[in-house]
């Protein structure tokens, strides 16, 4: 783990992160492979099974200040059913809302296939005391939360504190025990391909369950070259050290289309393995109606109108 | 010095207020009433129309939102852009025509365009005349208000190239609504002068988005898809326009198409309020009146 204590002399981790090499990112090449990755052609029954795997790797999103435990309670019956009038869509695998409401999201969701995930830990920013920030993340476990959205704490982080941002996350590891523990690396504000790729590392060595693109509350979202960023980074970690973390994509992801080319660059670099609900996420809100849509189309032919859709 | 090499101008789609070629990347050529070679024209698929069709209904609100006076002053400055640009429209007409010699070109384009003028007029008269206050039998005021439906597919006349379709254009944006058009298929590209014309003019962006390509190809997917209000199947032969209106009767959309009298383009019937009215729903609006 030279790279790290390179930059951080200060590091009393190098067990837990030996081995893990961060190389550098071809930023150029990067961009062309997810380009090409995008351009792949998904068509017929290959459609159709994206648009169900999409779904079925969804984490349906609400994360407003006006959301209300009625709202969320109709997106619980929604990621239950996603189309009232087709029970042939497969539930989504989360819903993932403020803490304040993960009773009533864990209340309605009882005796679901989906979880119920929080985010914790001074969303959006990160940056509350740490003391804070653990205990909003033990208490959305104790509410029933089963995966817990925390956010890498970027000043430090992009101020060269790579030690305290780790240990913030190995904490908040030890305070979301046993709900699974999701780090969002907010590429958007890391500038570089090289500094999205060493946060991945970092979040991975230091506990991750996941790592995760964005908040979704600043403009620049998921693309698909920091999917395959991060995608690489996940595989270099696996056969470096056979840890497996997985991959969630945030922000920005609206229509199907959008879906599965992420599904191709994960399948393409991580292999079929990563394609469920196990390994792979993608959060949002509008997406699924977009999804629903499309399979719509794809059963009758028809393109749909957005009207005939609910509206959240 | 060396003569000059031609530059052709290269006929495209317009969707989205861009000049755009088909995502098929396919082309065909469009030959003139003697059989010469005019020029490609982008041979559109059904993807063409869905993305028109999204196009066309992210700016309908837009568009509607504005106020009749504005999309009365725009329409007529489309007129405005036609007439600087007379000679390459009648040069147009003319070239495909069939029997069409230069002074029937040069009169259909003149009349092309004072019906772009007629209807701008209308844009903030028609609701007056087709709208209104209703007697009803309680202490309300009633009021009818024609309001636009929405996106609008319209399947061109065939032929002559530019009136017909100007003809069936223009009253359904002028009230508010959005169009795919699917330009004619022998003779697209006065049809692609026009989105010229449109995209000079203030039009926002999606208002009008013009398909070119084959009609057997094209007319399904626009007949079929829900986000359509309405259609106008003046272009479709019998057989044509009867499977398009069973495809639209599937989402409830509105059928409408042109009588023979509205179908002598250069006659007074072939523009009217009625046509505005066609494209339009009215709403009822009933409000308790004080003692």
């Amino acid at each position: 783990m030279s790279d790290l204590l390179a930059v951080d002399a200060s590091a009393g981790t190098a067990d837990a992160v030996a081995g893990v090499r961060i190389t550098p990112v071809d930023a150029v090449g990067l961009e062309q492979r997810a380009a090409a990755l995008c351009a792949r052609s998904i068509k017929t029954t290959s459609k159709g099974a994206a648009l169900d795997l999409t779904v079925r790797v969804m984490d349906l999103t609400t994360l407003e200040g006006a959301d209300t435990p009625e709202r969320v309670k109709a997106l619980c019956a929604r990621a239950r059913h996603p189309d009232a009038g087709d029970r042939s869509v497969p539930s989504v695998a989360a819903v993932c809302v403020y803490p304040e409401l993960v009773s009533v999201a864990a209340e309605a969701l009882a005796g679901a296939s989906v979880v119920v995930a929080s985010v914790a830990g001074g969303f959006p920013a990160g940056l509350a005391p740490l003391d804070a920030r653990l205990a909003e993340i033990a208490g959305a476990v104790a509410a029933g939360a089963d995966e817990v959205d925390i956010v890498l704490n970027r000043s430090a982080f992009l101020s060269g504190r790579y030690q305290k941002a780790y240990d913030e996350i190995a904490a908040a590891k030890q305070s979301c025990r046993p709900a699974h523990l999701k780090v969002i690396l907010e590429t958007g504000e890391l500038g570089a391909y090289d500094q999205i790729r060493r946060a991945s590392m970092l979040a991975m060595v230091a506990g991750a369950d996941f790592i995760k693109t964005s908040t979704g509350k600043i403009g620049a979202s998921a693309t698909p070259a920091t999917a395959l960023c991060m995608a690489e980074a996940i595989r270099d970690m696996a056969e470096q050290t056979g840890r497996v973390v997985g991959l969630k994509l945030a922000g920005g992801v609206r229509t199907a289309k959008q879906a599965w080319h992420y599904l191709v660059i994960v399948g393409e670099t991580l292999g079929s393995d990563w394609l469920g609900p196990e390994r792979f996420r993608l959060g949002a809100s509008s997406l699924l109606n977009d999804v629903l849509m499309q399979r719509a189309k794809l059963g009758s032919g028809r393109y749909q109108r957005r009207e005939y859709f609910s509206v959240d | 010095m060396s003569e000059r090499l031609a530059v052709n101008k290269t006929y495209k789609q317009f969707i989205g207020g861009a000049f755009e070629r088909s995502e098929s990347g396919r082309s065909y050529p469009v030959v003139g009433a003697g059989g010469e070679l005019l020029a490609h024209a982008v041979q559109g698929s059904r993807k063409d129309v869905r993305d028109a069709v999204v196009a066309a209904r992210s700016a309908q609100e837009v568009w509607a939102g504005r106020t009749a006076y504005n999309r009365g002053q725009i329409l007529y400055r489309v007129a405005e852009v036609m007439e600087s640009r007379r000679g390459e429209f009648a040069a147009e007409v003319a070239r495909a025509g069939d029997g069409c010699d230069g002074s029937m070109a040069a009169a259909e384009t003149a009349a092309a365009i004072d019906r772009w003028v007629w209807y701008a007029g209308w844009a903030d008269k028609f609701a007056t005349v087709l709208g209104g206050a209703n007697p009803v039998a309680g202490p309300y005021f009633n009021l009818s208000v024609p309001e636009p439906v929405g996106v609008v597919g319209i399947v061109a006349p065939g032929e002559p190239p530019l009136l017909p379709l100007v003809s069936r254009l223009a009253p359904v944006i002028v009230s508010g609504n959005s169009a795919v058009v699917l330009a004619s298929e022998r003779c697209p590209l006065a049809a692609v002068t026009l989105a010229e014309t449109l995209a000079l003019s203030d039009v926002p962006a999606g208002v009008v988005n013009i398909v070119t390509g084959h009609r057997d190809e094209l007319v399904p997917p626009l007949a079929g898809h829900a986000a359509v209000d309405s259609l106008d199947l003046t272009g479709c032969g019998a057989e044509q326009g009867a499977d398009a209106a069973r495809q639209a009767a599937a989402t409830i959309t509105r059928v409408v198409s042109a009588s023979t009298a509205e179908r002598q383009w250069f006659d007074e019937a072939a523009q009217s309020p009625y046509l505005i009215d066609a494209f339009c729903e009215t709403k009822t609006v009933w409000h308790p009146k004080g003692r």
